[in-house]
């Protein structure tokens, strides 16, 4: 009579798969990324911070004029002015130069050269070469871009150590980084584009301008957007070749003579005021990299609205 | 050169190499001569594909062996036989697709109305305008669907009227009705079906002479594909189609001629395919020559 129960199938099911088993590996491993992310957050806050406390009796005291001053020894009136067109001018060089040289040269690697050792060693050294530190650029720019300008006319009255130099240095340094971003932006084309085009008889030539680049260029121009803010921060190199660390007034000079004469930066600025004695100059440089991170932040925003522009999503 | 000798005189086929190829190889050549004869005298459609010991290889790996066949005008020619066994690559043999790929190649010879298409001074550029392809998996430009059609006769520097020649595209790919309110939108927002229908009209925008259809309905469902189906046997009057399917049922439904290729395997593990018998389709499906056709299309096969 008395049967062993028989467990009905529906209470075996439920003890399977119900009840959460939760290990240590569960709890442990989310909260160690999660302290992992607020460490590095810690950091950005405290160095965001800092600066702004110290820059703010430069900035609430002087106002813009921090920013549309000439350079001065004189703390009082000391401002970014020449810094910041120089940079944006130094930027502008490098992007006119390593845009068009390193989004070529990417397209040749990715699109036209075989898959031989030869193109393998040359990928590999592109990768070596964004690793270069960048005072090694320097000494490159220092030893071939100065005596280069210089050989050509454009030295000015500095021997060559002027803004072309800055950004035939700067743009060396970044062309690297421009070449792997944009052929792996190329290499993200998916084969069937590729196909579709030859399938309907394009030339090479012709799926590369209509379909392989247009769809890769809103990663391409993001790297080189990218690229651009690292020039535009760099600092060592071109202390070799000449951006001025000291103080002067390019005055009435024409528009020539600032490409050609000499030229700061905004980063050789903060260096060099942050090697001056006095209170208000530690307060001027803090206003300083204020305006540097602003004037970045602004350049990257200006990169993702143009981007999404390019990335019209079909 | 007797390149036009594929045009007159079919039975060029018998290559004075056949003899002296294996045996096993051999029954498929004998088979091929057997059909690739204008079987019945009279009205029978010329040649647009003459290919003589065809092989293709990928690096070192033989992908297809020697594979003689004749592809007829008007007709659709559908290349079935199971996975790997190189039907895909035939097919992309036609129209110098494989080009593209590194590290194939091919030999052999495929004359196209009598011109090897491998010869040296041919453009692979041109031979893929008059020889269009749709792919397995939809695959429109990330652009509007009238861009879609208008590339290639752009590219090909057609000069009549663009709106004329997209409009008469679809409609003759079943498929204007559906989008001719939505020509500048994305060509992404159609349904797969819709899409494979938009790429055959993509392919026939540049007024190709042959189609080539690398299992055009493997993404799509049953109404899509007899949508597709019905479409290419409108098409075959003024193309000539050749199809790879991995769909019997369709070879049977849609195909005049039927090739039927296997893959041997080497005791090296290389995988070779090989064609074992093309025919009409009709003899295929109901008496073919090769026990390997009949076991493959009764579902016996491996």
């Amino acid at each position: 009579m008395t049967a062993p129960a028989v467990p009905r199938t529906e209470d075996l099911v439920g003890q399977s798969i119900q009840g959460r088993r939760v290990g240590f590996g569960d709890i442990a491993f989310p909260a160690a990324l999660l302290l992992a992310l607020l460490f590095a957050l810690l950091f950005l806050s405290t160095l965001l911070v800092d600066v702004f406390v110290r820059a703010w009796d430069a900035l609430a005291g002087r106002g813009f004029s921090v920013v549309t001053n000439p350079l001065s020894l004189n703390a009082e009136t000391a401002g970014l002015w020449q810094s910041i067109m120089g940079s944006l001018a130094l930027t502008a060089v490098v992007a006119v130069l390593a845009f068009p040289i390193g989004v070529g040269a990417a397209v040749y690697l990715e699109e036209y050269a075989s898959d031989n050792r030869f193109t393998r060693f040359i990928n590999t050294n592109i990768r070596n070469l964004a690793g270069v530190p960048s005072i090694v650029y320097g000494i490159l720019g220092f030893t071939i871009f100065v005596r280069f300008v210089n050989a050509t006319g454009a030295g000015g009255g500095v021997g060559g150590k002027n803004l072309l130099a800055g950004g035939l240095t700067l743009a060396a340094l970044v062309l690297p980084i421009v070449i792997i971003t944009t052929a792996e932006a190329l290499r993200a084309v998916p084969a069937a584009i590729r196909e579709a085009g030859f399938g309907v008889g394009a030339t090479r030539w012709e799926v590369i301008r209509y379909h392989v680049v247009p769809y890769a260029a809103p990663g391409i121009l993001t790297g080189t957007v990218l690229t651009l803010a690292r020039a535009f921060g760099e600092t060592a190199p071109l202390l070799l070749v000449g951006a001025a660390t000291g103080f002067f007034s390019v005055g009435a000079a024409g528009p020539l003579d600032k490409i050609t004469g000499p030229y700061t930066a905004l980063p050789v600025t903060i260096f060099s005021w942050a090697r001056q004695p006095g209170a208000d100059f530690r307060s001027l440089t803090a206003a300083a990299i204020v305006v540097l991170l602003a004037v970045m932040l602004t350049a990257n925003a200006a990169a993702i609205i143009l981007r999404n522009r390019f990335e019209r999503k079909w | 050169m007797n390149d036009d000798r594929g045009n007159e005189h079919p039975e060029a086929a018998a290559r004075p190499d056949a003899e002296t190829r294996p045996a096993a190889r051999a029954i498929s050549v004998g088979a091929v001569l057997r059909n690739g004869r204008p079987a019945e005298s009279g009205a029978s459609p010329s040649l647009i594909f003459d290919v003589q010991g065809l092989r293709a290889f990928y690096g070192s790996f033989q992908a297809v062996a020697d594979t003689t066949m004749q592809i007829r005008e008007h007709e659709i020619t559908a290349l079935i036989g199971p996975s790997g066994c190189g039907k895909t690559t035939v097919l992309r043999c036609f129209n110098r697709m494989n080009d593209l790929i590194e590290t194939a190649r091919v030999e052999g010879v495929v004359r196209y109305h009598g011109v090897d298409i491998y010869g040296e001074k041919v453009d692979p550029v041109e031979v893929r305008r008059r020889i269009g392809m749709v792919f397995q998996k939809p695959n429109p430009f990330p652009k509007s669907i009238y861009d879609n059609i208008a590339f290639g006769p752009r590219i090909a520097g057609f000069k009549g009227n663009l709106d004329d020649l997209v409009e008469e595209s679809l409609t003759r790919a079943a498929l204007w009705d559906e989008v001719k309110d939505k020509l500048k939108q994305s060509a992404y927002a159609l349904s797969g079906g819709q899409q494979q229908r938009l790429c055959i009209a993509r392919a026939i925008a540049t007024s190709p002479d042959v189609l080539l259809m690398d299992e055009p309905c493997a993404s799509l469902d049953p109404i899509a594909t007899l949508r597709i189906e019905e479409l290419m046997i409108e098409l075959k009057r003024d193309y000539s189609i050749i199809i790879v399917t991995h769909n019997m049922q369709q070879a049977a439904r849609v195909s005049d001629r039927t090739a039927f290729f296997t893959v041997d395997v080497k005791e090296t593990g290389m995988r070779t395919g090989r064609l074992v018998e093309f025919d009409a389709t009709e003899v295929i499906f109901t008496r073919p020559h090769q026990k390997q056709t009949e076991d493959y299309i009764t579902g016996r096969f491996g």
